[in-house]
């Protein structure tokens, strides 16, 4: 059998130089991608001003006008719908889950879970297409007398909502499950009822964990890019409400890239948009993370 | 010992853990207004008896228990409404001492709060009244507001004690109440039950022989899950009858 093992001298060699190297490729890679963003967006940024770039209404690429705000309210409007309607679902689930129901079930649960986060999102866009849709634009649109077309910020909320779920479950669960037993048993044994203990000390505790793995919901939903784009109908307006179509940001540089890239400065401000997406989401994961690592040492 | 000092009494309980059994058949009395000693090596089955009192166990899906305990004449293991009520009656002090995530002011007003006492002259005259009982007053009278996690570990087991006295127990359960504290805050709590037995019935786990012996007034021990020999301290120190407390007097198991 000794054949088949790895020479002393080849050992070394995988500790001493690719081990390193595979190390030193994953440190980098953000680095390298953060750079070649800030390189490719840079001529956009040194031609017009970032408040207006930021700020402007105006997406008229032919005439050079490049205004982030339709796509950047796009975006802000179907990441805080879905955080509304996962949020507190995921919460109760986790509390009912961790704090009332038998082991079994959380049992049960998990693959459950697991199943979920594991569906490719390219699936949910389709399930959105052929279930949500139709039903705001046939049901729910005529029932509130709202004209819909189904393609809408309320499509893409909902769709995003149920792909963040089993993500922000999952956080919530190994959040109550870190809150020692004896801080219940001592809440109980001064005479307060489970909802009590629950509600003022348990929930109470977590607070910090529960507000971080929101923030990690928020930045996973906003850089979601696939099934939203199937869903929200991309129309470049400031949506003027959740019935309205509306453009997030992945949607607008999944759709263009490629593709029209003969208009001046256009594939710099696609890059632009990949990197606000960037920036944001990195630090909503940065300050949502610092937040569980402070949690986690008291 | 006269029946009618009797606080709490234990009849036939087995409580099975899934199928492993942890506690058999166990016999027990403890006397009103004194210190019993839960005594045994570590393992033995002591906190589980510890919390059978309380109803504690109930939050293990997978527990079961049979036979009675009774507390002033009355059986405790088999109601089920009330428990916080019941619970209420015994302070617990656990191994390490786990402050709610609130402030120092809060967690003695816990108790109080929860069961709808809420006028701010009541509960503040409440708060140093029990603070100044477990001499931790002094100590953090200026800082009330604080959250109570900032305190040393000593003063957040004190704490605890006076969390647990300020909703006016009968019995004080104390599960290995000093092993997380330095000596000197050990030797604070021992002297705080000393002062405190004759108001409260006080029961305390160890399995530290030393501290058994100084604050003992009656001995529980307990081996394997069976209560192996009982009675007051003296008698069960001097003159133990059962050949396995000889051997565990003798430091056979530590």
């Amino acid at each position: 059998m000794k054949i088949y093992s790895i020479s002393r001298e080849w050992r070394n060699q995988l500790h001493g130089i690719w081990m390193v190297f595979s190390l030193v490729v994953i440190i980098l890679s953000p680095v390298i991608l953060f750079g070649g963003l800030i390189y490719k967006s840079y001529v956009l940024m040194a031609d017009q001003s970032l408040i207006d770039l930021l700020f402007s209404t105006k997406w008229q690429p032919l005439k050079g006008q490049f205004g982030f705000l339709p796509f950047i309210i796009g975006s802000l409007w179907v990441t805080i719908l879905a955080i509304i309607i996962a949020g507190p679902i995921c919460l109760l689930t986790s509390i009912h889950l961790t704090q009332y129901a038998k082991n079994y079930v959380l049992k049960i649960m998990h693959p459950v879970i697991d199943i979920l986060a594991g569906i490719p999102s390219v699936i949910y866009g389709v399930w959105g297409i052929l279930i949500i849709v139709p039903f705001i634009s046939d049901y729910l649109g005529p029932l509130l007398g709202k004209q819909s077309t189904g393609y809408s910020i309320l499509a893409g909320g909902l769709v995003l909502s149920i792909m963040i779920i089993p993500f922000i479950l999952n956080i919530l669960i190994e959040i109550f499950k870190t809150i020692p037993k004896e801080l219940s048993e001592a809440s109980l044994s001064l005479g307060a009822t489970k909802w009590q203990t629950v509600k003022l000390v348990i929930v109470k505790k977590a607070l910090p964990g529960i507000i971080s793995a929101i923030g990690l919901g928020i930045s996973r939903a906003f850089g979601e890019t696939i099934a939203v784009l199937m869903v929200v109908g991309n129309v470049v307006k400031i949506p003027a409400g959740i019935f309205q179509p509306g453009y997030p940001l992945p949607a607008l540089i999944a759709n263009n890239y490629g593709e029209m890239l003969s208009i001046p400065m256009y594939d710099s401000a696609l890059m632009f948009a990949a990197l606000l997406l960037f920036i944001v989401v990195i630090v909503f994961n940065y300050f949502s993370r610092m937040l569980i690592m402070r949690y986690e040492n008291i | 010992m006269e029946n009618h000092s009797t606080k709490i009494k234990i009849e036939n309980l087995d409580l099975y853990f899934g199928k492993k059994q942890i506690l058999k058949n166990i016999e027990a009395e403890i006397p009103k207004n004194k210190l019993t000693v839960i005594l045994g090596p570590s393992g033995c089955g002591k906190t589980t008896l510890l919390k059978c009192l309380n109803r504690l166990m109930d939050l293990y899906p997978e527990v079961r228990v049979k036979g009675h305990i009774l507390i002033d004449d009355q059986d405790i293991l088999h109601t089920t409404n009330g428990l916080n009520i019941l619970r209420k009656r015994m302070g617990l002090l656990s191994q390490q001492p786990y402050p709610l995530p609130m402030s120092i002011y809060r967690n003695v007003a816990y108790g109080l709060r929860i069961s709808g006492r809420r006028k701010k002259r009541f509960l503040d005259k409440r708060v140093e009244h029990y603070l100044n009982m477990v001499n931790l007053w002094d100590e953090v009278k200026d800082r009330l507001k604080e959250p109570a996690s900032g305190l040393s570990i000593g003063q957040q087991q004190r704490l605890c004690l006076a969390r647990g006295l300020a909703v006016d127990p009968e019995i004080i359960l104390a599960d290995e109440p000093t092993s997380a504290l330095d000596p000197i805050s050990s030797e604070a709590i021992e002297k705080k039950f000393m002062e405190l037995k004759s108001r409260y019935t006080i029961v305390v786990v160890t399995h530290i022989l030393r501290q058994a012996k100084r604050i003992a007034d009656n001995v529980i021990f307990m081996y394997l899950g069976e209560v192996i020999e009982q009675g007051p301290a003296e008698e069960f120190f001097n003159n133990p009858k059962e050949e396995k407390t000889k051997q565990f007097l003798k430091g056979a198991f530590n």
